[in-house]
C-alpha cells in the first residue's frame, strides 16, 4: 500500500487531516472511496479507542412490554438489552469462531457428549457477586424450567445433566453434540446471579455496562460498569437504547444527529439515507433468508417434480434486485449460506430457467389449476411484491400461480406451518445444526416444509457427533444437496443487516452474527 | 335550591352515571374478545394443566358479573389490577404515562385554545377578506393532513435541515422542565397545527352567527369600533359553542394522539394501551379504557358547566 496514503490515514485518524482531505488524496491516488474508507477505519483503529461519551442506539421492536428478563427476549429491543448488561460464557466471533467470554476455556470428552466450561475467575455481577460455575449451572437450570417460558429452551432439552467441580461448569448431553458451545452462546443465556431466580427482570448481569434507567417501550439508560473485567470493550460512559419503531422517524433521528446507530435501514431508502451528509450505511450479510415453502406431504406438492419446477420457475436475482435493493445474496434451496462455519462453496447456484421449469411441471402431471400461494406484507418486508414477481416468472414457465393474500393478524398461527405452500422469513441460526434442527430434522416442531427424509436425519445426528471438521463440513454438504433437490424450501435470496451509522461512530467492524455488530456495537465501537 | 346548582348536580350525577354505564361497556367488550386470556398468554405450547391453573389464578372460572363488580370496586379504590404481560402493578405503570400525555396535551392546549380563538375573532373580524382566507386556508390545510404526515414534515424541517428541536421526544424525570419542552416541542407543534382548525371555524361560526343579531347592531349604531363589539358583546355571548368545541379538542389531546406518540416515540399512554392490546392483556385495556371515558366524559361535564354559568338566562333567572 502507498506509504504516502498510510501516512495520511495515520493523521486523519489523530484528526490533523480532515476525512474529507484523506478521501480526496486518496481519490487522486486512484483508491477507491470505499477501500480508502475502509483504510482510515483500521488507521483509527491503531490509534486505540477513544473513552467516554454518550452513546445512542435507535432501534425498532420495542414495547412498553417488554421485561430485562433474558428468557423472555424475542425483539430487537431487548435483544440490544441483553448485550448491555449481559455476558454469556461464550459467544460466536465476526469470523465463525467461539469467543471466550464468561468461560475461559472449552474442553469435551471425544464422544462430544461432555463439555467442560472454565469459568474465569475474579468477574463480579453488578451486585458484587463473584460470578461462579454454580451461577452458569442455575442459569441453564432457569431457562430448562417450562415456568421460565424461555427463548432457549429448545437448546436446553437436549441437556441430561449439569454439574459444578469447583471453577467447572459441565454440562452432559443425550446425544453427541461437536455445536454445543455455539448453541451456548444464545443471547437468552445470559449468566445471571444465582441464575435469574430470585429476579430475572433485574438487569443485573456481567456485562460492560450496568442498568441506569429502565422505560420499556422508550428508552433503556446504561452506564459504564466500573469492576467490567475486559478491558477491549465498553468504550463509552453511557449507552442510551432510544426505542423507536417508526422506520421514518428511525431514519430522522440519525439524520437529525440524535442518535449514532439505528437497526433496520429499509432497503428502499438505504441510498438515500447514505447520500445524506454525516451518515453511514452498512450492510453485513448474515444467515437470516426470505423464503416460500411448500409442505413436502400434501398435493400437489408431495410430487418432488412439481417442487422442482417451481424452484427452477423463481428469479432469484430479480428479487435480490427489486425486494432488497441489492441488500441481500441470492438463495440456493437450502437454509445455510457462507455466514454460516463449515459451508460448502461448491454447490452449484439454482438459476431461474423457464424451460427446464416448464418440463419439470410437464413432467409431475399437474392438472394446470392454478397453484396458491399464500402471503401476507408481514411475512417478510416486500413479501407481497415478491409474490408477484414469482407469479410473474412463473407465468413465463406456463405454471399457474395464484397469490392469496391473507391478513397478517394471525398469520403465524393460521397460516405458517399450517397451508401447504405460503411466504416465511428465518432469522437463521448461529451454525448449521441448529437451522436444520429448528426447521428440517423430520421430528422438529417447526418442520414448516414437513420434510421427512431419514437418511437427512440420520447425516444430521451423525454430524452432531463428529469432531473432525473436515468430515462435518462433507455431511453438511451432503445434506445441502438433498435439501435442495428434493426439499420444500424455495429459498429466493438471504437479506443482509443494513444498519445506519453516524460518522462519529469508531471501531466498526463487518459482524454478520446479528444486527449491531451481533449486539455487540455498543461494547466494541466508540465516539469520535 | 337555586336552579343552577340544580342544573349542574344533575349534570355530574348524569356523567357519573355515563361511566358507570362505560365501565359495562367496557368490561363486556373484553370478556368478548376473541380468545381465551389464558390461552393467548400461555401461548400455543400451553399445556392443559397449566391452563387450568392460570385461569384459576386469575379468577377466570368466576361468573362475568361477579368479576364485573371485584374489577369495578377495585378501580374505585385505585387498584387497577396487575399487567399480565410483565406483571407490574398497573396503575402505577399507568399514572407515569398519563402523566407524559397529559403534560403534552397540557402544553399544546396552552398554545393551540389561545391561538384558535384569536385567529377566530380576527377572522371573524375580517370576514370574507383576506385574512380570513388565509387564516381558514391554512388551518384547513393542517386539519387535513394526516397527523403522521404534518409530524413527518415538521421533523424534516426542524429536526433534520435545521437541527432546532430533537427528532424524537423521549422525556424522563431526570430532565429539566426546559429540556423537557425542547424535547416535545415538535409534537406539540404537529397537535397545535391539527386542533387548531376545529376550534377556529367554530369560533368564526359562533362569533358571525351573534354578529347577526339585533343587539350588535344597536352597538354599532352606538358607534363602537368592530373589535370592541366582538370582545365585549359578541364573544361573551359565542361562549358556549366554543367551549364545547374546545373540549372535545383537549379530549382529542389526551386519548387520541397515539399516531403522534409512536412517531416521535413520546412514551405517553396511547402507545402503551397499543402494545397492550396487541398483547391481549385484557386488564390494561381494560384500565386504559376506564381513564379514556372518564377523561371525555369530564372534560364534556366541564364543559357543560361552563355554557350553563356562562349562560345569563340560566344564570338570572326570572
Amino acid at each position: 500500500m502507498n506509504d504516502e496514503l498510510k501516512y495520511l490515514a495515520g493523521r486523519a485518524a489523530q484528526g490533523r487531516v480532515s476525512r474529507r482531505a484523506f478521501m480526496g488524496r486518496a481519490a487522486a491516488l486512484g483508491i477507491s472511496a470505499g477501500m480508502a474508507g475502509n483504510m482510515l477505519a483500521s488507521a483509527v483503529s491503531a490509534q486505540g479507542a477513544v473513552k467516554g461519551g454518550t452513546l445512542r442506539i435507535g432501534s425498532v421492536g420495542g414495547e412498553s412490554t417488554n421485561s430485562l428478563d433474558p428468557a423472555l427476549a424475542a425483539s430487537q429491543v431487548p435483544y440490544h438489552n441483553l448485550h448491555q448488561f449481559g455476558e454469556t460464557l461464550v459467544e460466536v466471533k465476526a469470523d465463525g469462531s467461539i469467543g471466550y467470554r464468561l468461560a475461559e476455556s472449552v474442553e469435551s470428552t471425544p464422544d462430544a457428549k461432555t463439555w467442560m466450561f472454565k469459568m474465569r475467575s475474579g468477574v463480579e455481577f453488578h451486585n458484587g457477586k463473584t460470578v461462579t460455575a454454580e451461577d452458569a449451572m442455575r442459569t441453564m437450570e432457569r431457562h430448562s424450567n417450562d415456568d421460565a417460558q424461555s427463548g432457549a429452551l429448545g437448546i436446553m432439552r437436549g441437556i441430561e445433566s449439569m454439574k459444578v467441580d469447583g471453577d467447572v461448569f459441565s454440562v452432559t448431553l443425550s446425544t453427541p453434540n461437536a455445536d454445543l458451545p455455539y448453541l451456548l452462546a444464545d443471547y437468552h443465556l445470559q449468566i445471571q446471579p444465582d441464575g435469574g431466580f430470585d429476579d430475572p427482570g433485574a438487569g443485573i448481569g456481567a456485562g460492560a455496562y450496568m442498568l441506569e434507567a429502565n422505560e420499556p417501550g422508550a428508552r433503556h439508560l446504561w452506564k459504564k460498569n466500573p469492576n467490567y473485567w475486559d478491558d477491549s470493550r465498553g468504550h463509552v460512559d453511557e449507552v442510551e437504547i432510544l426505542v423507536i419503531n417508526d422506520a421514518t422517524a428511525r431514519m430522522a433521528a440519525l439524520q437529525s444527529g440524535q442518535v449514532h446507530i439505528v437497526n433496520r435501514v429499509d432497503p428502499k431508502v438505504a441510498q438515500l439515507l447514505g447520500r445524506s451528509p454525516g451518515v453511514q450505511v452498512v450492510n453485513v450479510g448474515g444467515p437470516g433468508h426470505y423464503v416460500f415453502i411448500m409442505h413436502c406431504d400434501t398435493e400437489p406438492f408431495a410430487n418432488n417434480d412439481l417442487r422442482m419446477a417451481l424452484k427452477l420457475a423463481i428469479n432469484r436475482q430479480e428479487m435480490v434486485d427489486k425486494i432488497l435493493n441489492g441488500y441481500g445474496t441470492v438463495g440456493n434451496d437450502f437454509p445455510i449460506n457462507a455466514a454460516y462455519p463449515l459451508f460448502d462453496e461448491t454447490i452449484p447456484q439454482r438459476e431461474y430457467d423457464p424451460a427446464a421449469a416448464a418440463e419439470y411441471y410437464k413432467k409431475s402431471g399437474h392438472d394446470g389449476s392454478p397453484i396458491v400461494l399464500r402471503v401476507a406484507d408481514g411475512a417478510f418486508p416486500g413479501a407481497v411484491e415478491a409474490a408477484q414477481l414469482y407469479q410473474q416468472s412463473a407465468a413465463a414457465a406456463g405454471i399457474p400461480l395464484e397469490i392469496k393474500r391473507e391478513p397478517n393478524d394471525g398469520y403465524w398461527s393460521d397460516v405458517w406451518n399450517v397451508q401447504p405452500f405460503c411466504a416465511s422469513y428465518w432469522g437463521g441460526r448461529p451454525v448449521q445444526d441448529q437451522m436444520y434442527s429448528t426447521a428440517y430434522l423430520s421430528t422438529a416442531d417447526w418442520n414448516d416444509t414437513r420434510f421427512n427424509d431419514p437418511h437427512f436425519d440420520e447425516l444430521l445426528l451423525s454430524a452432531r457427533a463428529e469432531l473432525d471438521l473436515g468430515k462435518r463440513k462433507g455431511i453438511y454438504s451432503e445434506m445441502a444437496h438433498i435439501m435442495r433437490d428434493e426439499g420444500g424450501l424455495i429459498c429466493p435470496m438471504f437479506n443482509d443487516y443494513v444498519d445506519g451509522l453516524s460518522d462519529k461512530i469508531q471501531g466498526w467492524e463487518k459482524d454478520g452474527t446479528g444486527e449491531l455488530m451481533g449486539g455487540r456495537a455498543s461494547q466494541v465501537c466508540w465516539l469520535a | 335550591m337555586h336552579p343552577i346548582v340544580k342544573l349542574l348536580s344533575q349534570r355530574i350525577a348524569l356523567g357519573l352515571l355515563l361511566i358507570l354505564a362505560t365501565s359495562a361497556l367496557i368490561f363486556a367488550g373484553t370478556q368478548i374478545l376473541p380468545g381465551d386470556v389464558a390461552q393467548s398468554i400461555l401461548g400455543q405450547s400451553a399445556t392443559p394443566e397449566a391452563l387450568a391453573n392460570l385461569r384459576e389464578e386469575l379468577g377466570l372460572n368466576e361468573p362475568a358479573l361477579t368479576r364485573y363488580f371485584d374489577w369495578l370496586l377495585g378501580a374505585l379504590h385505585g387498584d387497577l389490577g396487575t399487567a399480565l404481560t410483565n406483571g407490574k402493578d398497573i396503575a402505577s405503570s399507568m399514572t407515569g404515562r398519563l402523566g407524559n400525555t397529559l403534560f403534552l396535551a397540557f402544553w399544546a392546549a396552552i398554545i393551540a385554545v389561545p391561538l384558535a380563538l384569536v385567529l377566530g375573532l380576527v377572522a371573524a373580524r375580517y370576514a370574507g377578506r383576506w385574512p380570513d382566507k388565509l387564516i381558514s386556508g391554512v388551518t384547513l390545510a393542517t386539519i387535513s393532513l394526516p397527523e403522521f404526515v404534518v409530524g413527518y414534515i415538521v421533523m424534516y424541517i426542524f429536526a433534520v435541515n435545521y437541527r432546532l428541536f430533537p427528532s424524537t421526544s423521549v422525556i424522563y424525570d431526570s430532565m429539566t422542565l426546559w429540556e423537557k419542552l425542547n424535547a416535545i416541542a415538535l409534537p406539540v407543534i404537529v397537535l397545535v397545527l391539527v386542533v387548531l382548525a376545529h376550534m377556529m371555524r367554530m369560533t368564526r361560526a359562533a362569533i358571525l352567527n351573534v354578529m347577526q343579531s339585533p343587539y350588535v347592531e344597536t352597538a354599532e349604531l352606538k358607534g363602537l369600533r368592530p373589535a370592541t363589539i366582538i370582545s365585549r358583546h359578541a364573544f361573551p355571548n359565542a361562549i358556549a359553542p366554543v367551549v364545547n368545541v374546545v373540549m372535545l379538542n383537549l379530549a382529542y389531546l389526551v386519548v387520541g394522539v397515539v399516531v403522534v406518540e409512536v412517531v416521535f416515540v413520546y412514551p405517553g399512554i396511547g402507545q402503551y394501551l397499543v402494545d397492550h392490546v396487541s398483547k391481549r392483556d385484557v386488564p390494561v385495556v381494560q384500565a386504559c379504557g376506564l381513564v379514556f371515558a372518564a377523561v371525555y366524559i369530564g372534560l364534556n361535564i366541564l364543559a357543560d358547566v361552563i355554557s350553563i354559568l356562562t349562560n345569563p338566562r340560566l344564570r338570572h333567572p326570572k
